[in-house]
């Protein structure tokens, strides 16, 4: 078994980044060709990078669209980032002290992190309008996710992991020197699902997170009449000077 | 008023959700452009044989062209934020109004033939060949958003399901599916100058007409100079301000304040319009050829500014596009360009709305206003869509909604806001932008208005509001149209511009 996952994760590793850099490069690639931002926009770009990090960190959108979908929505990207970080300590040794700061927070986000999707869910199953516009990918992500973040959970509080043998695992992968992982199902499960979310999330919705700051809408400096703004295939139409 | 046609019920509560009235719409559709309205500005006359291959094509052309198409087909995850955010789905109750469920239409498609879920595993993710029935669902839908981006406010990721309408209408017609409202008007204002076909001797006529009506109404020699060379102001403006109620009082509201001022300004009878259905259709060479008309009036005049009358969608190509398209503004660098900017004033924003203009003369104390005059109205103002959302005026940020506010309360004493969420940047559409402003569809426009006319109920019964005023000229139409559907009369709407022809003040022996 430690084979098969050590390949399954190298393999998920590559497919992840190789595919988001494919899909950023193209975004990064393509043009704008004309000025779009949704208005009020900022008219500087330091204006824009607050707004995108407000965007980013906050779900500033979002929250005056719908305060039940911005709150569980928020709790479970907040919760994962935390979770995430906590995870950070299974690739480090030793671990750095703000890290083993930020240990104990990361269990209550893992909490959270289940509790929005939850919440999530239930709108998508509840909420007429949400049903109507979900395809079953969307209740299986959520599924997904709901399942990471639950056999996870089960592994603090139902039956305990070997968490020394497991981290001894991820540095072997880290290093290239593989040690043994773990006999145990709840690991298999977690450590599966996560490399099947990672080789899902560049051909998935998953990519609004990469998206969001390529939008033209939320991106570009309200600018138009100060700046000339051309994309290049639509440079060629200029008469030449 | 039709008979068939009515106007939805107001609900009690405005927020309250939609119950979801599937295929309410699926009949509604505008009448689709003939093979010689296509072929007048160079798209295919009629839907032929290997439509698909070709849509696809066009459609992959599309995402190497637009990030933001390209982005947007990715990006959403059906969270729900947009649903219950479009006027057409708040007046209609058919869930494909929904924002998200109108992208789909096209992501699902997109997913099929572009991505590699959609081709291994279809059903999974909602994706779906480009069938007949397909198209003819995107020719129902897509001509039932009025581009007003009122979704992209509130989407967490800013999807404008303008920019995919746009792409949806570019595609249908690069296989010969056009729309015959916009495709018929684009035509004319290459034919002949304008949206309304209204050709130059015409325009000559109508100008001088007015011009006597406001000597008999004031007194004094106001003029509406057509085609003048070396008058300081272009104006460019919608057509319907040349004789369309309640259009043509915002038009003589700006001769006034050019009058006032002592300003020599022009009208064009080569650029007598400045709609451009180009961006409705989401095709950037109409969008662009329309736009350069504008620069050939301005070098062919030679006048020293661009000023812009109030027409939303002409606003915001003007502001944000112009720059791009035809040079109008900073920074262009072919010929054309570097002599416009050569010839006109640095010390203006170029172009310029004439909101900014009258409130930059009405700071500087050059304009006597009578505020009394408009004592007889309790005005409240409707944000046109594609001025909040697309475009800005003034310097700070918001300048949009607090320039025109200060006129209006610069020229007039009873002034009341709608209720918060229906104004500035949440406001929504009148309900006939977009393309959508033909009598066929009609039912969805009066539907489309419920937002609209729930937050005026509300100011008419409790703050008694009688003018609605407005600066985008299909707002202005639209309502007209649609005011008494809901028991308002028609004369409720007009122009910021016609509340300052009522108030200003002029010295006859100017």
């Amino acid at each position: 078994m430690t084979a098969f996952f050590a390949i399954l994760l190298y393999a998920a590793t590559a497919v992840l980044v190789g595919g988001l850099a494919v899909r950023i490069r193209d975004y990064a690639r393509t043009p704008a060709p004309l000025k779009i931002p949704t208005t009020p926009a900022p008219t500087t770009r330091g204006g824009v990078a607050l707004r995108m990090l407000r965007e980013v960190a906050l779900f500033e959108s979002l929250f005056r669209s719908n305060l039940w979908t911005w709150a569980c929505g928020w709790l479970f990207h907040a919760g994962l980032a935390l979770v995430l970080l906590r995870h950070l300590r299974y690739f480090v040794e030793p671990v750095w002290g703000w890290l083993a700061f930020v240990q104990p927070f990361g269990i209550y986000a893992g909490f959270a992190m289940a509790g929005g999707l939850a919440g999530l869910w239930v709108r998508r199953l509840f909420v007429a309008r949400v049903r109507y516009i979900s395809t079953p990918s969307d209740h299986l992500m959520i599924v997904l996710l709901l399942a990471i973040a639950l056999s996870g959970l089960a592994m603090k509080y139902v039956a305990h992991t070997d968490v020394v043998a497991v981290k001894a695992f991820a540095l072997g992968l880290l290093y290239f020197e593989w040690q043994p992982l773990p006999a145990d199902g709840l690991v298999y499960v977690h450590l599966g699902l996560v490399a099947v979310l990672m080789l899902i999330f560049p051909f998935s919705k998953l990519l609004h997170a990469p998206g969001i700051f390529f939008s033209p809408t939320r991106n570009q400096v309200d600018d138009p009449r100060e700046q000339r703004h051309l994309a290049p295939w639509a440079a060629h139409l200029d008469p030449k000077p | 008023m039709a008979a068939d046609i009515k106007a939805p019920p107001l609900r009690e509560y405005p927020g309250a959700p939609q119950p979801l009235v599937p295929d309410a719409m699926a009949a509604s559709k505008p009448y689709v452009a003939t093979d010689k309205m296509q072929q007048a500005i160079g798209f295919p006359g009629e839907l032929t044989d290997g439509w698909q291959q070709r849509a696809l094509g066009k459609m992959g052309e599309l995402l190497g062209k637009y990030r933001s198409l390209k982005v947007y087909l990715d990006a959403c995850v059906h969270c729900g934020a947009c649903a219950d955010k479009c006027h057409y789905f708040i007046g209609t109750g058919d869930p494909l109004n929904m924002p998200v469920a109108r992208q789909d239409l096209m992501r699902s498609v997109y997913r099929r033939h572009f991505t590699l879920a959609g081709k291994l595993v279809p059903r999974l993710v909602g994706a779906r060949d480009l069938t007949k029935d397909v198209l003819d669902q995107w020719y129902s839908y897509y001509n039932q958003c009025s581009e007003c981006r009122r979704c992209s406010v509130f989407c967490p990721y800013g999807i404008d399901t303008a920019e995919i309408t746009m792409a949806a209408k570019e595609i249908m017609d690069a296989v010969g599916l056009g729309q015959k409202y916009s495709n018929e008007i684009i035509g004319k204002v290459h034919r002949i100058g304008n949206n309304l076909g209204l050709p130059g001797p015409a325009l000559a006529d109508t100008l001088e007409g007015l011009e006597e009506d406001v000597k008999e109404e004031t007194g004094a020699d106001v003029r509406f100079p057509l085609d003048e060379k070396g008058a300081e102001v272009l104006l460019v403006t919608p057509s319907a301000d040349f004789f369309a109620e309640p259009h043509v009082d915002s038009l003589i509201g700006y001769a006034k304040v050019f009058h006032a001022a002592g300003i020599r300004w022009t009208l064009s009878s080569h650029a007598s319009e400045a709609g451009n259905f180009g961006l409705f259709i989401g095709n950037y060479d109409q969008l662009r050829t329309i736009a350069l008309r504008i620069r050939e009036a301005a070098l062919e005049l030679g006048v020293k500014r661009i000023v812009v009358g109030e027409c939303g969608h002409a606003w915001r190509v003007a502001y944000s596009m112009w720059n791009t398209l035809a040079g109008i503004g900073a920074g262009g660098d072919d010929p054309f360009a570097r002599q416009l900017q050569s010839q006109l004033d640095g010390r203006y924003k170029q172009p310029m709305h004439i909101c900014e203009l009258t409130w930059d003369l009405i700071q500087r104390g050059a304009l006597k206003l009578d505020k009394e005059a408009n004592d007889h109205r309790v005005v409240t103002f409707h944000d046109s869509c594609n001025v909040a959302r697309a475009s800005r005026m003034g310097d700070m940020p918001g300048g949009q909604f607090e320039i025109p506010r200060a006129i209006i309360r610069a020229v007039a004493n009873k002034y009341v806001e709608m209720a918060p969420g229906t104004t500035h940047d949440a406001t929504f559409c009148c309900g006939g932008g977009g393309g959508l402003l033909t009598d066929e569809l009609l039912d969805l426009r009066v539907k489309g208005a419920l937002p609209r006319m729930e937050a005026l109920r509300q100011v008419a019964d409790g703050q008694g509001v009688n003018f609605m005023a407005t600066i985008c000229a299909i707002c202005k139409a639209q309502f007209t149209k649609v005011l008494p559907y809901y028991g308002f009369k028609m004369g409720m709407v007009g122009g910021v511009h016609q509340l300052v022809s009522t108030a200003i003040r002029l010295d006859a022996s100017h």
